[in-house]
């Protein structure tokens, strides 16, 4: 394509980003839709969809300039045209090179951004090779029109005659074909050289009659004469002409001209404007044309209307969306602040500012909904990727899956979408490696050769549920403990079952018995539980011998803000996020049972649970001193439980997150920190730490 | 010169303010719309003096839009131009009987547009 000024790239460029982000989108939709084809029956809508894609590429990448990308999408097109006009039988092999292509294309994509390595020329053409040779395999419909050469002669011009219209044909031509210069003829001898004839070999599939009509166009017709050539003739010792800007690449495969009018130019509003300028002068700006019905009157201005059609969103950086939610997190706490001072206040006498306050209130938990929401993204942009990744280790471990996703809609803040895509990429692989059978062991076992992963996610109060679970041969708690002993882990055979799952969160752990590529290294798990507590959240997982396994993922909706019980300990308030509290009890003296080394367990429904006075952990002065004058909060982590002994519950409240780290240092047993009502400072706590280590001490002691 | 109204219709968003871009910068008004319906919508609101459309684009494509529009009061004489990736004879064979003035092929360079803006509209 030809760029003709330094002045067009500059411009040009400002338009690059929207291509890139086009062009992403139309590899997405490719991608889905070629994991989604039924290659027995095509979809033809499916197909066509698919078409248009790389048809929308290529259109973008020829006009701005990607030669490469327009290339490969060029190729792919072809090829698929022939796909959806039944000329060309679809196969997994063509799946594949078009899946290759994609990932391809977004790698071309990303060096054009600046994001990434080149990809190597000699790659490029590999892969167009590739799936131009699909067409040859296919049904042996004709290719595209056969290129030959013709030979282009311009002149003879006179010195009078400006070399500028001869330039600007050259340029266009090149959009026919590959343009060659020869060598002028030599002078001859005595001959003035007056008279300038220039010769050009041009190997194109234009005919020569289009092409002496294309010619027409741009210069004299008695200054042009188009012969046919042999190929290969006069290319000797010949110098390449490019069109400008160094393309002097493909041509347009049907070689047409790249401008044609249907009627008679004489019939155009810019020739009769022309023929009658006077009368086109005097009617302020409409055009002349005779029997043309006025429309209505143009209310808007012409220049305001394109920006309306895409004002369906906007690019907002992450920066300014957090600093916003952190001053709306602030006026919650300031909010809050009022109310607690109002609450000591008579609310008969100062009704008008209890109203007030309680609007004020509505207010800003709207706000901080409305605040949070911006950065709430659908979770089908993390099960986008899943497709894809099941395809190809699928394919790899000889393994017939479905996927299935649940909840796509389903919203998580976007800081949390993208930590959680590494959890569910091993999680995924987990069950398509260990969970999931051979297709021959499921058929032996009675179940359908396709196995079937499932990826759902829902909102289960304050919290996000993602699941990943498989109807695989589910995990075994036989080898599951024989590891652990192997190990040196301290385990019996009474633990439950949610127990003995949640060993394989250890590091170091798996009882795969051969390392896969995929996965089975046993450095997966422990990451995952570590990434999730991180996250403010847990993992929990659910098997069946022979039936499958389900994992479960319970995040918080949001980073900034927690469901939390407030509970005291002498003059201290703590918040225990609400996720982990199992329930809160007053236990009877007879409860607690102590064992030697000073550790306490309380019973409760038969089960021994540590006891983890808040006081102790924390070294803060409790007011109450015998277990039954307290209350224990029973906390869950990961299958392990802990009675949290306090003095009291306050209350349940939700609570702004302020991160001790940035504002102090790291403290091990909190999580961070909020500001209450009353404006002194409440610490959050880290109730898997906590827990972990109450069940730690009780080891010990056993 | 009066101003001169282009409608330019893509449902490509870079292409669109790429022609939008150029065109103004050449002094013609543009009006931008994302699809064939789109495009009709918008040139029966308002005059345009010419129409420049891509084919392949959802819910109304090019060759429906340039039928829609000579049917519709005070397009039939307001030039249309294709502006399509698809150059092959069966294509323009078809846009000639929607009714099109003349195509252009994408790529095109902006200067190109210019010039055949300029050779239709004036």
């Amino acid at each position: 394509m030809a760029q003709n000024s330094g002045q067009n790239d500059g411009d040009m460029a400002q338009f690059h980003a929207m291509f890139f982000d086009e062009a992403a989108e139309h590899l997405e939709r490719m991608e889905a839709l070629l994991l989604e084809l039924d290659i027995e029956r095509a979809d033809s809508e499916q197909l066509n969809a698919i078409f248009r894609a790389a048809h929308s590429i290529k259109g973008g990448a020829g006009t701005f300039g990607f030669r490469d990308i327009a290339d490969l999408t060029h190729e792919m097109e072809t090829v698929f045209d022939r796909i959806r006009k039944g000329e060309m039988p679809l196969s997994p092999e063509l799946v594949n090179a078009f899946l290759t292509s994609g990932d391809m294309l977004k790698a071309l994509l990303a060096h054009s951004r600046g994001d990434g390595d080149a990809v190597a020329a000699e790659e490029v053409d590999a892969l167009c090779a590739r799936l131009r040779a699909f067409l040859e395999d296919g049904s042996g419909t004709a290719s595209a029109a056969q290129r030959h050469a013709l030979e282009l002669i311009f002149g003879p011009f006179d010195a009078r005659f400006s070399s500028k219209d001869v330039d600007a044909a050259l340029s266009d031509l090149a959009d026919f074909g590959v343009m060659q210069e020869l060598p002028q003829d030599p002078p001859k001898k005595g001959g003035r050289k007056k008279a300038v004839e220039r010769r050009f070999r041009i190997l194109t599939e234009v005919s020569q009659s289009d092409m002496v009509d294309a010619l027409g166009f741009m210069l004299p017709t008695d200054k042009v004469k188009v012969n046919a050539l042999e190929p290969g003739a006069g290319s000797a010792g010949a110098q390449l002409v490019s069109g400008g800007a160094g393309d002097a690449g493909e041509t347009q495969a049907d070689g047409a001209e790249s401008f044609g009018l249907f009627v008679d130019a004489a019939t155009l509003p810019a020739n009769r404007a022309a023929a009658a300028k006077g009368a086109q002068d005097a009617a302020a700006g409409a055009p002349a044309k005779a029997g043309v019905t006025p429309l209505r009157r143009d209310a808007k201005p012409a220049t305001g209307a394109g920006a309306s059609a895409d004002a369906a969103s906007i690019r907002v950086s992450v920066q300014k969306v957090d600093q916003l939610i952190n001053l709306v997190g602030e006026l919650v706490i300031t909010q809050a602040m009022l109310a607690q001072t109002a609450s000591t206040a008579d609310p008969v006498l100062y009704e008008t500012l209890f109203n007030g306050l309680a609007q004020l209130q509505r207010n800003s938990r709207d706000l901080q909904e409305a605040a949070m929401s911006i950065r709430m993204l659908p979770m089908s942009f993390v099960f986008s990727r899943f497709p894809r990744v099941v395809h190809d280790v699928a394919a790899k471990l000889g393994k017939e899956v479905e996927l299935r996703t649940v909840g796509e809609g389903t919203e998580l803040d976007k800081g949390l979408i993208e930590r959680n895509t590494d959890p569910l990429t091993h999680l995924v692989r987990n069950s398509l490696d260990h969970g999931l059978e051979s297709p021959d062991e499921r058929e032996a076992a009675g179940k359908p050769r396709k196995g079937a992963i499932t990826l759902r996610a829902y909102h289960q109060g304050g919290a996000i549920v993602i699941e990943v679970s498989d109807d695989g041969r589910g995990l075994s708690r036989e080898k599951i403990l024989a590891k652990a002993r192997e190990r040196g882990m301290a385990v019996s055979d009474g633990m439950s079952d949610a127990e003995v799952w949640a060993l394989i969160f250890e590091a170091g752990f798996s009882t795969a018995e051969q390392v896969t590529d995929v996965s089975g290294r046993g450095v997966g798990m422990d990451v995952v539980r570590r990434n999730i507590q991180e996250m403010g959240g847990r993992v929990e997982i659910e098997s069946a011998a022979g039936i499958g396994s389900r994992i479960s993922i319970k995040l918080p909706l949001t980073l900034a803000i927690l469901d939390g019980m407030s509970v005291r300990v002498g003059g201290d308030v703590f918040i225990i996020p609400l996720g982990y509290i199992s329930e809160s009890l007053q236990p009877t003296a007879d409860a607690i049972k102590s064992l030697a080394g000073g550790q306490h367990v309380v019973a409760v429904r038969g089960d021994y649970l540590p006891v983890l006075s808040l006081a102790q952990a924390f070294n803060a002065r409790a007011e109450v001193e015998r277990y039954e004058q307290g209350i224990l909060v029973i906390l869950e982590s990961e299958g392990a439980k802990t009675a949290l002994f306090v003095d009291g519950l306050v209350g349940q409240h939700q609570v702004v997150i302020k991160s001790l780290e940035t504002n102090y240092r790291k403290v091990a047993g909190v999580s961070g920190a909020t500001i209450m009502g009353d404006g002194r400072v409440a610490m959050i706590l880290d109730v898997a730490h906590l827990v972990g280590l109450a069940n730690s001490r009780l080891g010990k002691a056993a | 010169m009066a101003s001169i109204t282009v409608l330019a219709v893509d449902d490509s968003a870079s292409m669109r303010s790429m022609v939008s871009f150029t065109l103004k910068g050449a002094g013609y008004q543009v009006v931008e719309a994302v699809d064939g319906q789109d495009g009709l919508d918008k040139a029966r609101d308002r005059r345009v003096d010419l129409v420049l459309t891509d084919q392949n684009m959802p819910r109304m494509d090019g060759l429906t839009l340039i039928r829609s529009l000579r049917g519709t009061p005070g397009y039939q004489g307001v030039p249309i131009l294709m502006l399509t990736t698809e150059s092959s004879q069966e294509m323009k064979a078809k846009g000639k009987a929607a009714g099109a003035t003349g195509w252009l092929v994408k790529p095109f360079d902006p200067k190109q547009l210019v010039s055949v803006v300029r050779k239709v509209v004036g």
